[in-house]
């Protein structure tokens, strides 16, 4: 049976169809589904056309970025045996071995908070960045079948890596809470703030992910150059030793670096002390323009992928 | 009619050669800015085409057949269109959504359970999570897996995993369709299922891009036709012409198919082709047969894994699409058998005086029904021919010299008698 022959069956299809242009005459699609202007027309322009970071798609696409978020997150705890263990267990022997190390062979003076409070609130929100970074550069190359396959914004698969790593940030939370209790220490109204920092290296890691995921997928090498990067930066960071063990004429670099400023503030949510209101200013700042660069970086090279990847 | 695709000069070109397909090296791209200004811009590296030039219009509520040999510029269209790739030059208008079946399966993750797996690869292929809760239960019913629906699709038999696959892809309400081989997966009645699913998404009104090598099924299916070559639309136009434009060329391929590696050989892990021809009762490989002369397809195939009953299947078709008939290997030797590993030689005899003169294609599959139905191997247009009816006068045609309508020319038995002239006609019987 041929098109035509099956519109004269059902009159009712074909009148539905001349009286809608563009939409058909499904009814459940009029029903449920919202219909926007991107269902009805999509215009794929050549790949000399103008860049666009187009917000509207993302949020369009909204939905997806909860599924693949939620994907990471089941199968990484479905994976491995040890499953949520894991979250814990990684933050808390990295602060053991660093508590042993500058709390028992090396005097060092963390200031308002006990060593291993003070390592440990460092070290959840460095290894939530380090690990949403790493896990957003390899995220592109690993979904590869699925960018040769099907469109959607190519951004959702670093962000999903960074949402899945707040879920274990959450979950790392717990023991942070435990220490504090340990420690007795006194909530103050500073903790109302904790959201703020937890919310900018949110942002900063995708900044960074991002830009690292779309050069990974050009340079495939730069896979191999990332953990040094990663652990440079640590170092370079003032997350297992206060900044005030830091030189003077090497301070600027602690203000550069926007890490510095949101560990120092996280702390300062625990500890209930002042916030330094310009470091964590000049912070959100690069970790906005990091974000938007990337941004732009990333929609730009994003047509490429499913050619290169 | 409205329009549901406009494609307006779309080309595409692809960088080949260097060592890797696109990517670099970081260290190859620091070693090129140090050599880049010594050096003129080619550097080896070379272009191709993939599509050039491609203008085309598809009405809402067609049903558009693409035809095309591999690296015709086919998946690369449906590429663009899907927007995994973007043109290098023109560009595309999509009235609607477009969603397809090329790959079912694609966002699955063997970690996760039906449900799950239904939730994201629907939501990766466009569909909302309003429409999915609303569809989810018509999908789960639709593949028929009700059972295992909360069971980590890594459990699943690699028939109930494509059944979930096809099942979310084919509950899309998308209104722009592209449809690849899809049909060719599950058990018979699966098919039936997908092929019903097609003819409600058609009557719906839905317009379809319908990708496929199966002739028969592009002539039964689509009015219209596209046959892209090498990157440009040779032919667009009504489905029977174009397919036999298409075949014509094909018939190149001719009457001896080899696959020498054996990775790349049509099969799985149970059985691989090794070799298909034509053949005469000598032994003799022919692209020509003799209308009157019996011939055999010859398959050569490896049985890489034992315990399996084989049933080597033929089917033939014409030029026009047409499919003749399909022969399963019933000898009784190996019959329900299963067979030890080795490598093995089927032939299948056609007598003579049974095809119409005429291109024929033949489909090789290898299927088994034991332990279960499950179809090993499938090479559509694995062999071409040629029928040929001399007018020697000993075939079906007489003295006759021609055209003869008909699929079969079968040379059958007359009988006639006379009789005296009478004053009534009286019918004889042949």
């Amino acid at each position: 049976m041929d098109l035509e022959t099956s519109k004269a069956v059902s009159p009712k299809l074909a009148q539905a169809t001349s009286a809608d242009p563009v939409l058909l005459p499904d009814s459940d699609l009029s029903n449920g589904a919202e219909i926007g202007s991107r269902d009805r027309h999509t215009l794929i322009q050549s790949e000399e056309s103008g860049l666009q970071l187009d917000l509207g798609e993302l949020w369009y696409y909204r939905e997806l970025l909860y599924f693949l978020t939620l994907r990471d997150i089941k199968v990484r705890y479905k994976q491995t045996v040890m499953g949520l263990a894991w979250v814990i267990i990684q933050p808390l022997t990295t602060m053991l071995i660093f508590t042993l190390v500058f709390n028992r062979f090396v005097r060092l003076d963390a200031g308002a908070l006990p060593y291993p409070l003070f390592a440990l609130s460092g070290l959840l929100l460095w290894l939530f960045f380090a690990n949403a970074v790493t896990n957003s550069t390899h995220s592109l190359v690993s979904n590869a079948n699925l960018i040769t396959k099907v469109y959607f914004p190519r951004m959702f698969i670093p962000a999903a890596s960074v949402g899945a790593g707040l879920v274990d940030l959450a979950v790392a939370f717990l023991l942070l809470a435990a220490l504090c209790i340990y420690y007795g220490v006194t909530l103050t109204l500073n903790l109302l703030l904790v959201p703020l920092f937890i919310i900018l290296m949110a942002l900063l890691a995708l900044g960074v992910g991002l830009l690292s995921a779309a050069m990974t997928v050009k340079y495939r090498d730069l896979r191999h150059a990332l953990p040094f990067i990663i652990q440079l930066w640590m170092f370079a960071s003032p997350v297992i030793y206060p900044a005030s063990v830091v030189p003077v004429q090497w301070k600027w670099l602690l203000l550069i670096n926007p890490i510095a400023g949101i560990i120092e503030g996280f702390r300062a949510c625990l500890t209930g002390g002042s916030f330094a209101w310009l470091q964590v200013s000049i912070a959100a700042a690069i970790t906005v323009t990091i974000l938007v660069c990337s941004g732009y970086i990333f929609r730009r090279f994003e047509h490429t992928f499913a050619d290169v990847v | 009619m409205n329009t549901a695709i406009r494609i307006a000069n779309v080309s595409k070109r692809y960088r080949i050669g260097g060592l890797h397909p696109g990517y670099m090296t970081f260290r190859e791209m620091l070693g090129g800015l140090v050599t880049a200004p010594f050096k003129k811009r080619s550097n080896g590296q070379q272009t191709i085409w993939a599509l050039s030039d491609i203008n085309l219009e598809i009405g809402q509520g067609e049903l558009v057949g693409i035809i095309g040999h591999n690296g015709a510029g086919k998946s690369t269209l449906l590429k663009i269109l899907s927007r995994v790739t973007k043109p290098t030059t023109g560009e595309v208008e999509l009235f609607g959504r477009i969603g397809s079946l090329l790959e079912v399966g694609t966002g699955f993750h063997p970690d996760l359970t039906g449900r799950e797996n239904i939730y994201l690869s629907g939501a990766i292929l466009g569909m909302r999570r309003a429409e999915i809760d609303r569809k989810f239960a018509e999908i789960v019913a639709f593949s028929e897996l009700e059972k295992f629906i909360e069971t980590s699709v890594k459990w699943y038999s690699s028939g109930m995993y494509v059944r979930l696959a096809f099942s979310v892809a084919a509950h899309f309400e998308h209104e722009i369709l592209m449809m690849d081989e899809v049909l060719a997966v599950g058990d018979a009645a699966f098919q039936q299922k997908c092929l019903d699913k097609m003819h409600e998404i058609r009557q719906q009104g839905r317009t379809i891009l319908f990708v496929s090598h199966d002739m028969a099924a592009i002539t039964r299916l689509c009015k219209r036709v596209v046959l892209l070559e090498r990157g440009k639309v040779t032919f667009d136009g009504e489905a029977r012409e174009v397919v036999k434009r298409y075949l014509s060329s094909s018939l190149k391929s001719g009457a001896s198919r080899e696959w020498t590696d054996q990775q790349t050989a049509p099969g799985d892990r149970v059985v691989r082709l090794r070799r298909v021809r034509v053949r005469t009762e000598e032994g003799e490989t022919i692209a020509v047969v003799d209308i009157q002369k019996p011939f055999g397809i010859e398959l050569t195939y490896d049985v890489l894994e034992e315990g399996h009953a084989l049933v080597p299947v033929i089917e033939f078709y014409n030029q026009e699409g047409t499919e003749l008939f399909s022969t399963h290997d019933t000898s009784a030797n190996w019959r329900r058998q299963p067979r030890p590993r080795g490598t093995y030689t089927s032939t299948v005899w056609i007598p003579g005086n049974l095809l119409a003169e005429g291109s024929l294609i033949g489909n090789v599959s290898i299927m088994s029904h034991f332990p279960a139905t499950a179809l090993h191997a499938h090479e559509p247009n694995a062999v071409a021919f040629q029928v040929v009816d001399s007018p020697s006068g000993d075939s079906a045609r007489g003295d006759y010299v021609g055209p003869m309508p008909g699929v079969i020319r079968p040379l059958l038995k007359w009988a006639t008698e006379t009789n005296d002239i009478a004053a009534s006609f009286k019918q004889e019987d042949r």
